[in-house]
């Protein structure tokens, strides 16, 4: 170990003058007339870093409603026996009165709000939120370009994902109540109106919204892949790529190939209601009434739906973790941990997630024998996820790390994924499903390691990158509060889930004192709910962090505060469309190389020195 | 009032978090913010490993609190024959898993502690090192080896179907034998149906669905005849189920918790699942006896302790509307006795709800059994009549002939009784009859008289076509005139509309 600390300042500028490709970009720069005035800049912007903190903040607005939710069934679950009149002003008939005054939520409202709860945080915050900020700041600035392939259809993007936001949002004020089948949608319940008041005009909706929004993720995915393969600066080759840009480009792709078999199966649920098809309905009798539909089959829908969901789980996590490893990185200031063994599971875990489905439907009555291959397949997606784990934690060892939020986040992650990947590996085990299915047990699993993980992914890139969105850092000790709270907090909502499914208590129940095998955990619900809405309260308080030091944070002062070696910390600190005013940076090395010969980091942007070898090369 | 106080807290809130962030950021001005950093990073390094132990010991601490409740411990053992392996294959999973949990927690916070920023550091330059990739490729992958080979060993055994042998008994007695029975969801309860004394379950067909025939069961099979639907599930210790799981409207799922089964129910498609219970509820009460959890009074009926009041139960649990989380059955484990005592009590639902009604297929016709029943009633009858002595004894009625109303039209169902009488006749060939016909005393006494004998005509003339010579017959009509009971009431009239023959010779 060299203990002799070089702090060398690079004259960045003069570099990518001196190195960088010149594409005329100056000669028809004088103001982007695209950009001219506060409607192009702001709203019908074509700027990718205006679009991201559009996906980034639309995000944080669903992140707000969806958590709302989640706490108002809390309510319901840690204290049934409570009014839950005070929310009436609010939420209308959906509170029912008795004689005494003594409000409960409605059980069909109940199930919309859960319903709500999923689909808003997988698609709107944890897939648009997630992948659409950060693909979108990132993938042009760190592969150094000026903008997406296509700036406008990067727009549209943004847009369709606004209006699925809008029909969605709409949905919440039906008569009828939203859609509450699930966020899974499975038919027939989700076929049938008289099944369910939220599968009438909610169930529509839901509908068009979604398909507005894989609208939205096809054209942001066609954008990301063709930037990242086509606009890669001079001297960016693939393996000189942040681990955060493969991470972006491997989610497109998985996103392009999954989300249209989603909308084919929405389609057919959506003839099935409205054309008299049969896709997925057979030999029902509802409503007093046989049904005319036979010969179809349900469980073809949840085929067509988890061949999304699954990929659809990676599709969050894959940019979390690409994050994480940037983040980690440049706060440990050392690099990566084994880099193209993190690319390679990247590929890993993407090709599987293709072939691991129906590992969510091994109780739904698919054929036993089938389970095996999904068995064994789900079992191997641990082996890439591990070697994953490992590499992050050997990035820390012999590190100088710095614990800012921004890191401890991407620690954070790190400890959340290990909890919630290793229960994954008794429910990837059909066996031990049979009893987990569809108990608090799941619920436990994939709120740690998508959901809180996932979340923890973006916080770290939310804190690393604020000062490249907004040139403004916030505040680090509300950023501290927020991460512990969250982190405490989250594990004190979902460890003990764990506990109540290994019980066997079946998750989606409105109230559980119908069971005497489920009614003996009314502490713990309402110690989660507690836990729930002190989290809450935490990122309520990042909420306000955010606006406030977009406006009143501390104002950056050097181009590169974090010392960090990728490209996006060349451009000024608050660029504009463009990025670089001249030459576009050139690249010459692999973008971790922090504490190596003796220096605090080296930007990618400077040449390898004589007989220097390059890190990414092994 | 109370929307505005809350507006006010939350922009005093706000306004508070905002001042915390401000004067943070002043002290770190003024402190030097080099030194805030330092001074931070200590702090924080410390949390991580603070965060450690306790999450380390919290996780552990809670689990073992917990461990009653939780799959395959103490109280919550399995209660079938293929429970055990999946508890032990959970079991098997959670050391390995834990160890890892363990380690990989630990390492992580840790390194974050050792290696904290400090002044004058630089970070080791260690970007790879391709043998620990290999080795931490290798050994997850053995684990999982281990893992899936186990799993997949359990999940074949336990998902077999019963095999092509084995023979469907409602009291299975055999090795081969076992029970098959149904459950069918419906938002939001289900109905279940056993097969009755065949052991087979009868065909169903969703557009025979409606209130009375809530499974659509086809009643033209005769296997649908003797099956009943109880109101819980009862079976007998030991013996090998086959659930045959099916829906009517939407998805739902067949789980029974303390058994290790679920399995979802899907209209058009039906699914199965195979166990053994191996604990009578009373043995699984017992068992629950010795723990503290279970001698807590039960808040249903505080006057017994929750051991005493268990029972095995079966729910949904696939999402399936706003009832979801009602649909509770009770299962009940007993001995082969209690259940055979059980038996006795179920009525098949064809039986008690459907025969004789509007959607009976077999309206008109008897059924074999009921034909051998009504044989055996009037061959009784008949064996009475001729050995008693007393001339009065003679007379025996027809308790199921009957006439179409007002007419002398025999009804289809009456021909089965004729014909037991066509055969006493054949039997004694010496047995010479009188038929009378008898009414109440509604209506003009004459039009009675002649109704009364045209009735016992129709008989003759059914006796007579059926091959019984017409000289071991008379016949004749009373109308009115010899009433058996009181004419001033529903039933007494019915006694007295009747048919009856009496043996002048034998």
């Amino acid at each position: 170990m060299n203990d002799v600390v070089t702090t060398t300042t690079y004259d960045e500028d003069v570099l990518i003058q001196e190195l960088g490709y010149d594409d005329h970009f100056h000669d028809h720069h004088h103001g982007d007339k695209y950009q001219s005035n506060f409607i192009m800049h702001y709203i019908f912007s074509m700027d990718h870093k205006i679009i991201a903190r559009q996906f980034l903040i639309t995000g944080m607005f669903w992140a707000v409603i969806g958590g709302l939710m989640s706490l108002v069934f809390r309510l319901q679950l840690g204290f049934p026996e409570e009014s839950m009149a005070w929310l009436k002003p609010v939420l209308g008939k959906w509170i029912v009165l008795n004689d005494a005054g003594i409000g409960t939520l409605a059980p069909e409202f109940y199930y919309a709000l859960v319903t709500m709860h999923g689909t808003i945080i997988v698609f709107f915050v944890l897939t648009a939120g997630l992948s659409g900020t950060f693909s979108n700041l990132l993938i042009p600035l760190q592969i150094g370009a000026r903008d997406m392939a296509s700036p406008f259809l990067n727009m549209l993007s943004y847009w369709f994902f606004f209006l699925a936001g809008v029909v969605m949002f709409a949905s919440l004020f039906l008569s009828t109540g939203p859609f509450s089948g699930g966020w899974t949608a499975y038919p027939p319940l989700s076929a049938l109106p008289q099944a369910s008041t939220g599968s009438g005009a909610g169930m529509t909706l839901w509908v068009t919204s979604l398909v507005f929004f894989v609208v939205s993720v096809l054209l942001g995915g066609v954008n990301y892949i063709t930037t990242v393969l086509n606009m890669r600066t001079k001297g960016m080759t693939m393996w000189r790529m942040p681990l955060t840009i493969w991470a972006f480009f491997i989610t497109a792709i998985i996103g392009l190939l999954s989300f249209p078999v989603l909308v084919s199966g929405l389609l057919m649920v959506m003839m099935d209601r409205g054309l008299g098809t049969s896709f997925f309905l057979s030999e029902i009798f509802i409503g007093g009434q046989a049904l005319e539909h036979v010969g179809g089959s349900p469980i073809l829908y949840q085929h067509l739906f988890w061949f999304l969901g699954h990929p659809e789980v990676y599709i969050i996590i894959l940019p979390a973790m690409g994050i994480v490893s940037e983040v980690l990185s440049v706060h440990a200031r050392k690099p990566i941990f084994g880099y193209k063994a993190m690319v390679y599971s990247i590929l890993a875990i993407a090709f599987l997630s293709f072939i691991v489905w129906a590992h969510h439907m091994f109780m739904s009555g698919v054929n036993p024998f089938i389970s095996n291959f999904f068995v064994i397949f789900t079992l191997i997606i641990a082996v890439p996820s591990a070697v994953k784990v490992f590499n992050w934690i050997t990035t820390l060892y012999g590190g100088n790390i710095r614990f800012n939020s921004a890191n401890l986040f991407a620690i954070g992650f790190v400890s959340m994924f290990i909890s919630g990947g290793l229960t994954g590996i008794f429910l990837g085990n059909s066996a031990i499903d049979i009893q987990l299915h569809d108990t608090y047990f799941v619920v436990a699993h994939f709120h740690i390691v998508m959901g809180i993980a996932a979340f923890f992914g973006m916080y770290a890139g939310v804190y690393h990158w604020f000062p490249k969105m907004f040139g403004r850092f916030m505040n680090e000790t509300l950023g501290k509060i927020h991460f512990w709270v969250t982190m405490i907090g989250a594990y004190a909502i979902f460890w003990p889930m764990h506990y109540i499914g290994m019980a066997g208590v079946p998750r989606r129940y409105y109230s559980f004192d119908s069971f005497q095998a489920f009614s003996h955990f009314s502490e713990l619900n309402q110690f989660i709910t507690i836990a729930a809405i002190i989290v809450f309260a935490a990122q309520v308080l990042m909420v306000i962090n955010f606006f406030y030091s977009i406006w009143r944070g501390k104002v950056v002062t050097e181009k590169n505060p974090w010392g960090a070696s990728t490209l996006e910390w060349t451009t000024p600190i608050n660029a504009g469309h463009g990025n670089w005013e001249g030459n576009i940076p050139a690249v010459q090395r692999w973008p971790y190389d922090y504490g190596k010969d003796g220096k605090e980091f080296i930007p990618q942007i400077v040449p390898l020195a004589e007989g220097e070898k390059d890190g990414g090369d092994h | 009032m109370t929307a505005l106080t809350i507006i006010l807290c939350l922009i005093l809130l706000v306004v508070i978090i905002v001042q915390i962030g401000k004067v943070t950021e002043l002290a770190a001005k003024i402190r030097g913010e080099e030194e805030v950093q330092e001074r931070s990073n200590r702090t924080q390094a410390s949390y991580m490993m603070i965060f450690m132990v306790v999450f380390l010991v919290a996780s552990v601490v809670s689990a073992y609190y917990y461990k009653n409740w939780m799959l395959g411990y103490g109280p919550h053992a399995a209660a079938s024959q293929h429970g055990g392996s999946l508890d032990y294959l959970f079991d098997i999973t959670l050391f390995f898993t834990g160890i890892v949990f363990i380690v990989t927690q630990v390492l992580l916070f840790y390194f974050a502690w050792k290696y904290k920023s400090q002044k004058g550091r630089v970070a080791k330059f260690v970007p790879h090192d391709n043998r620990l990739e290999v080795i931490w490729t290798i050994i997850p992958a053995v684990v999982m080896t281990f893992l899936v080979v186990g799993g997949l060993d359990v999940w074949n055994e336990v998902m077999a179907d019963i095999p092509e042998d084995y023979v469907s008994k409602l009291v299975p007695e055999a090795e081969n034998e076992y029970i098959e029975i149904e459950g069918t969801g419906y938002q939001f309860a289900w109905h279940l149906r056993y097969p009755g004394p065949d052991g087979k379950l009868g065909t169903r067909n969703f557009r025979k669905i409606d209130a009375t025939n809530p499974l659509g069961q086809v009643w033209t099979d005769e296997k649908n005849i003797d099956d009943f639907h109880p109101s819980e599930i009862v079976l007998p210790v030991g013996k090998k189920v086959r659930v045959r799981i099916t829906a009517r409207d939407v998805l739902h799922n067949f789980y029974l918790p303390h058994f290790r089964v679920k399995m979802d129910a899907i209209p058009g498609l039906p699914t199965y699942f195979v166990f053994t219970p191996e604990k009578t509820t009373e043995e699984y009460r017992q068992s629950l006896r010795e723990y503290p959890e279970y001698q807590q009074p039960d808040p249903e009926d505080p006057e017994k302790q929750l051991w005493e009041t268990f029972d095995y139960e079966l729910a949904c649990a696939e999402l399936c509307g706003s009832g979801h989380f009602s649909m509770r059955r009770v299962v009940r484990i007993v001995s082969m006795e209690e259940y055979k005592a059980w038996l006795e009590n179920q009525q098949s639902y064809y039986l008690s709800s459907i025969r004789g009604s509007d959607s009976d297929p077999f309206k008109d016709q008897l059924l074999d059994f009921e034909i051998s029943e009504r044989k055996q009633e009037f061959d009784d009858a008949l064996e009475q009549a001729l050995s008693a002595v007393e001339q009065n004894a003679k007379t025996i009625q027809f308790n199921y002939v009957n006439f179409e109303e007002g007419s002398a039209d025999l009804t289809s169902l009456s021909k089965y009784e004729l014909d037991n009488l066509v055969e006493a006749l054949n039997k004694y060939d010496n047995m010479t009859l009188e038929l009378a016909g008898h009414t109440d005393n509604t209506g003009d006494p004459d039009s009675n008289m002649a109704l009364s004998d045209d009735r016992a005509t129709a008989v003759y003339n059914y006796l007579t076509s059926k091959g019984i010579s017409d000289n071991r017959l008379t016949h004749l009509g009373y109308g009115q005139t010899r009433p058996v009971d009181t004419n001033d009431t529903d039933a007494g009239r019915e006694k007295n509309r009747r048919t009856e023959f009496k043996i002048l010779t034998q």
